[in-house]
């Protein structure tokens, strides 16, 4: 069931890592689908599989542990899943980028970052000629706002800002169709974030690159995505745009989620937060992965986990109270 | 009369290092009140955690005065300072680093009971009392006291910090970015357990943070600071209604507002943090301000009262 449209599409991905205290369910039938140039927010906790599912599409889930059960992921109409390996990693950091979070340790400390630049010029593009592969690596370096002069300087050099404009400017070196941007400003101050992502958004924009933005803040979301996936216990129980989920959140995780941040603009005296804790993946409970710290529990979430509901064409969630919503109309 | 618990004078912790000397809190001076919070916010680097420690001479300040309940505390002997101690306490950030892998968590309780001799080894049965009741007064289950830290989550971790402070029934508390490594739905949690524990023991904060949103929801007043500087302090929702200096209002456009409709001028600064060693005179915000000024750069900015409890260092305010 893929739309043309669509640069990827995953269905039923499910990851698996087997370890000595049991089978770790970190990805559970997730699907989802992203079109050309748009900015998709991924958001979860800690545990939540954010990571595992933009490694798993990357297949770059360590193995063992990792097991990749079942699903697909299609890219550009291909199951990457079924790939060599020597095709895949030629779609790697070309057709796909992954930007990590912490820009202390992405970068090689004994290569110049002009280096690490024009490797992966070079990589991808085995014909071209030295100069012309400096010339491609500074012209990356100014566009994220380093001068090229200091393409011979050293990451250390660089202040946690600067690192992180390198590695953008590495994962957008061979104009990727999509970025995966894991938590890329967690590591950073807010004014420093604020002015990475704004270039990243005005790069993306530009050079037309979808993004998959994995980040446990939904400020960040709300300021720089299109659309919204929430996870929970390896799994994405609710999706929309940004008004579905700021504005009609309806999982009651996203809204709890939402009820947890203190307000800038409105004064609140007490957070709601949501009680309890993420369920143990090696032993999730068997309906709703969230029954067990949901306020609006009943008998029937226990027993099977819920499908997907459409509460509108762009507004997915999976609960059997808005189930039962939709189907009363 | 305000009740003045804590009062901040002139406070300077200068470090040497090879490249000079570090001014790492540079004359900031401010009361606490009994009972209030006191935020302090400002990004990586800006001396904030430094201003914690030293207020507690974790670090010997460089210059200035701490009075504590009108006491002055920067003179005292290290004998007396263990006894202030258990008036002044702080949380940190990292609830794992702070925490002996190797003792269980009644242990862990108990050992700041022993160490300020509020009991001694031989009151077992009281101990564990104590023990169990602070447990209980954090949220931890009694079926965790002979747990170690590595089997709890960060939320349960931090409240293990939150009862060794307790214990020791202080009237004041550093809190050094006490939620920053927790996952939203705990931190909420744990920031409604220290709302409650002020109310219920009358304990003043000093909450130190580089989250602008959670600084605004607990705290009375709130400090802005800068290379080690006090910028501007005001009460909490006069600094969010009113920022006057530049590098306030540039920190508050930056936060990401989860309202797809919240729509900010941004002030986006240009270049990074510059290094506090061997300032140069003038404001050190001046490199990245926007609408810096000749003057700017000539002399130090003093901190001026603009309104009634609103001070700003900025000679364009």
């Amino acid at each position: 069931m893929q739309n043309p449209d669509d640069i990827l599409s995953i269905e039923d991905l499910t990851i698996h890592y087997e370890t000595d205290e049991g089978s770790v369910h970190a990805l559970n039938e997730v699907s989802l689908a992203m079109k050309r140039g748009e900015t998709l927010g991924l958001v979860g906790e800690t545990g939540a599989g954010k990571t595992t599912l933009a490694r798993g599409i990357l297949r770059l889930v360590p193995s063992p542990p990792g097991v990749i059960k079942q699903g697909s992921v299609f890219f550009e109409g291909q199951d990457l899943l079924s790939l060599s390996e020597s095709k895949m990693r030629s779609i790697r950091g070309s057709r796909i980028s992954m930007i990590f979070q912490d820009p202390m340790t992405s970068l090689n400390p004994v290569m110049t970052v002009g280096e690490q630049i024009q490797e992966v010029v070079e990589a991808h593009n085995r014909d071209l000629r030295q100069d012309e592969i400096i010339r491609q690596a500074n012209a990356m370096l100014e566009m994220v706002g380093i001068p090229a002069e200091r393409s011979h300087e050293y990451p250390h050099q660089f202040s946690g800002g600067m690192k992180q404009r390198v590695i953008i400017a590495i994962a957008l070196a061979c104009n990727p169709v999509l970025l995966i941007a894991d938590e890329p400003t967690t590591a950073l101050d807010v004014t420093i974030q604020a002015q990475v992502l704004d270039m990243i958004t005005a790069l993306k924009k530009r050079l037309n690159t979808a993004m998959l933005l994995i980040t446990h803040d939904l400020g960040v979301v709300a300021q720089n995505c299109d659309r919204v996936a929430i996870m929970y216990a390896g799994q994405i129980i609710e999706l929309g745009n940004l008004d579905d989920i700021f504005k009609r959140p309806t999982h009651p995780y996203t809204r709890g989620l939402l009820g947890s941040i203190p307000s800038l603009t409105k004064d609140v005296k007490r957070l709601s937060p949501i009680k309890g804790l993420m369920p143990d993946p090696t032993d999730l409970p068997p309906g709703c992965k969230f029954a067990p710290r949901c306020r609006f529990v009943t008998e029937a979430c226990e027993r099977a986990m819920p499908e997907p509901t459409h509460l509108s064409e762009t507004h997915q969630v999976r609960c059997i109270l808005a189930e039962a919503e939709v189907r009363n109309g | 009369m305000a009740d003045v618990l804590l009062r901040v004078e002139h406070l300077k912790k200068y470090f040497d290092t090879p490249g000079g000397t570090l001014h790492a809190v540079d004359d900031i001076s401010f009361d606490l009140n009994r009972g209030e919070t006191l935020g302090v916010v400002g990004e990586s680097g800006c001396g904030k955690s430094t201003l914690g420690r030293t207020i507690l001479r974790l670090y010997e300040p460089t210059d200035g005065t701490v009075y504590f309940e009108n006491q002055e505390i920067t003179s005292l002997s290290n004998k007396s300072m263990k006894v202030l101690r258990r008036d002044m306490q702080i949380i940190f950030q990292d609830p794992f680093a702070s925490l002996n892998p190797r003792m269980t968590v009644s242990e862990m309780i108990a050992e700041s009971l022993l160490i300020q001799k509020i009991f001694t080894r031989k009151q077992g049965p009281q101990l564990r009392a104590r023990v169990t009741e602070l447990m209980d007064l954090v949220g931890l289950s009694s079926k965790l006291i002979n747990s170690y830290p590595h089997e709890l989550d960060g939320g349960r971790r931090q409240r293990i910090g939150i009862a060794r402070v307790l214990a020791l029934d202080p009237k004041f508390v550093v809190c050094d970015e006490p939620v920053s490594a927790l996952d939203v739905s705990i931190q909420a949690q744990i920031l409604n357990l220290m709302q409650d524990l002020q109310d219920e023991f009358g304990l003043t904060y000093l909450f130190i943070t580089h989250d602008l949103s959670v600084v605004k929801h607990l705290s009375n007043d709130i400090i802005v600071m800068y290379l080690g500087q006090m910028v501007e302090k005001a009460p909490a929702k006069e600094l969010f209604s009113h920022p006057m200096h530049p590098y306030t209002r540039a920190l508050l456009s930056a936060i990401p507002v989860p309202d797809p409709d919240y729509a900010v001028d941004r002030v986006l600064l240009k270049g990074e943090l510059t290094s506090p060693i061997d300032p140069v005179p003038g404001c050190r915000f001046a490199k990245r301000c926007p609408f810096v000024t000749e003057a700017c750069t000539k002399a130090d900015i003093p901190l001026r009262e603009i309104t009634p409890g609103h001070f700003v260092a900025c000679i364009l305010v």
